[in-house]
């Protein structure tokens, strides 16, 4: 069991998302970062869609009692185990009794905890995410709060294999971490303007040249009113060649949508299920990490990216963690 | 069927059956959707009907091709859709809304009658007696998009929003009237109140409504409501 001794700033429990409910106005929640979710789940054993706990900028203080294996991915939150750091992308072996704390943000903005078995809280419509505003969901449908008790599954044969090669190394220390970590493909860029590759959106005709061209040559910067829901964004602004009427449709993970005063809006994990706002351009599934990662005072650069080449890179990727998966399994076999 | 197709990101697509709100339109959008929630195909995520639109979700890694997936979902949904036929048939389910108006429920009822120039007894005979059609639900979980209400009872948002409406809410925005499904701030005109639920997160359906629906609101007491409200625990 894990008990939250400091909830830190928005700490939830999430996994890849709700799916199958959006035509009934049910939003997906889930991950913001579905990458770093995906590898810390990998690296301790479980399946990539078990639920993690998603921290926010400032991180919690947990305790736990008893011996955990777990492994910490995305933003650099400044993690201690009993004052010593922890490095992140990394399976560690957490002794019972040991206390989990957060500092600064160093990088990124959202980390995600993976703990082997995941976190024992019911499903809600086939789902372990965290729908705070209709308070369904994680635990008890909010964000965790003090003294939050939170169960632990039965880890899977990998995560005991996993355990074992890192209990036999931890003799008198708190926690003890495997000496391999992942490839730096997946880790979280401390690049100070990014660049985010960006489709077309479906009205993107309907934006001036002057915007269209805006869009992909200036950067923009993530805006304080910026949350889970979406980032509110910064720069030139970017208006419509004449008004138009726009009927509500489905927008997606990504999406970045343009209201009349101008300034873009890029839809996150939070997001309403359909929008009415003309959708100037789609961000490509694998770069939305990146974007999560950004943090209030952020800037980032779009940078334009075909339709065909977004889908060739997303399945790119997928064959890239299918081989960590792989690799992952190999290595503790050996 | 008269369709398009265009990609919404890189694993979505919108269908594109038509570019004005009708109930022609409409009822084509349910047609498209439940064909594509009923067919079973494992490479389909969900849908999601838009006004004119149907979005398709998919899994790029399910689909065997020698191509881009795209190309081979392009083809696939064209080749259902092409099979599709548009009949008109098919009654719309008629689901039946219990208001009870004005009072604590509807603060803002007298003045939706003020702004239209007539009594609060005559907005709510107008408000029960309309016909009424869901056409898509989104905003919040259970939220219907609602279609049909006379224009003899728009009225403009409120300057202040309220911070908090509660769920059950029925209320004007304009042209439209809508009912709230969970408590969410605001600036919506509030008429009334239903003791249904319209979010059902622990349901089959976890909405009341679907697109598609007809809508009856039926005018209750407040005695009713609270009735009906136990009932629903």
């Amino acid at each position: 069991m894990i008990t939250i001794a400091k909830p830190g700033l928005l700490t939830s429990v999430q996994d890849l998302g709700r799916y199958g409910y959006q035509k009934f106005g049910v939003i997906t929640s889930g991950v913001m970062d579905p990458v770093a979710h995906r590898v810390a789940n990998l690296l301790v054993g479980n399946d990539e869609k078990e639920a993690t706990l998603e921290l926010t900028l400032l991180g919690p203080d947990m305790e736990f009692s008893e011996d955990t294996l777990i492994s910490i991915c995305g933003g650099n939150l400044s993690p201690t185990i009993d004052g010593k750091s922890v490095k992140l992308w990394r399976s560690v072996w957490v002794k019972a009794g040991s206390r989990l704390r957060f500092g600064g943000c160093k990088t990124g903005c959202r980390a995600y905890l993976a703990v082997a078995g995941g976190f024992e809280v019911p499903e809600v419509m086939n789902s372990k995410s965290t729908y705070i505003r209709a308070g369904i969901g994680g635990f008890n449908g909010k964000a965790l709060q003090n003294e939050d008790e939170l169960e632990i599954g039965t880890p899977s044969e990998l995560s005991a294999n996993i355990s074992k090669i890192l209990a036999d190394q931890i003799e008198d220390k708190k926690f003890a971490e495997m000496q391999w970590t992942i490839s730096s493909e997946f880790t979280v860029s401390s690049a100070s303007k990014p660049d985010v590759r960006v489709m077309k959106g479906r009205q993107y005709d309907w934006f001036t040249t002057d915007s269209q061209m805006k869009l992909f040559t200036e950067p923009f910067e993530v805006t304080s009113q910026s949350d889970r829901m979406g980032y509110r964004l910064k720069g030139p602004e970017l208006s419509l060649e004449e008004e138009q009427e726009m009927l509500s449709e489905a927008v997606s993970f990504g999406t970045i949508q343009v209201p009349s005063e101008g300034n873009p809006i890029v839809l996150l994990a939070d997001r309403q299920t359909t929008g009415g706002y003309p959708k100037i351009g789609q961000i490509a599934t694998v770069d939305l990490s990146i974007m999560a990662q950004l943090k209030p005072g952020d800037t980032v650069q779009f940078v334009e990216v075909s339709h065909k080449v977004a889908q060739q890179l997303y399945l790119d990727r997928e064959k890239k963690i299918h081989q960590l998966k792989q690799g992952i399994s190999l290595k503790i076999r050996k | 069927m008269k369709f398009t197709l265009e990609p919404l990101g890189d694993n979505s697509i919108i269908i594109e059956l038509g570019d004005d709100i009708s109930r022609e339109i409409q009822q084509k959008v349910k047609k498209v959707s439940s064909f594509f929630e009923e067919c079973s195909l494992d490479w389909i995520i969900e849908t999601v009907p838009g006004f004119t639109t149907v979005a398709v979700f998919y899994d790029p890694l399910k689909i065997e091709t020698t191509t881009l997936p795209y190309e081979t979902v392009c083809e696939e949904l064209t080749r259902l859709l092409e099979g599709l036929s548009v009949d008109q048939d098919g009654e719309p389910r008629i689901v039946e809304i219990p208001v009870c108006y004005g009072g604590e429920f509807g603060p803002d009822l007298e003045e939706v009658a003020e702004h239209n120039g007539i009594i609060p007894e005559e907005v709510i005979d107008i408000h029960s007696n309309g016909e009424y059609i869901v056409y898509m639900i989104g905003f919040a979980p259970g939220f219907p998009y609602i279609g049909g209400m006379s224009e003899k009872i728009a009225a403009p948002r409120r300057k202040n929003p309220r911070l908090k409406i509660p769920a059950g809410s029925v209320g004007i925005a304009g042209k439209q009237t809508g009912v709230y499904p969970i408590e969410t701030p605001g600036g919506w005109q509030l008429i009334g109140r239903t003791p249904r639920k319209l979010f059902l997160p622990d349901g089959d359906t976890p909405s009341l409504l679907q697109a598609g629906d007809q809508i009856k609101f039926v005018p209750i007491s407040q005695e009713e409501f609270l009735k009906m409200k136990e009932d629903e625990k």
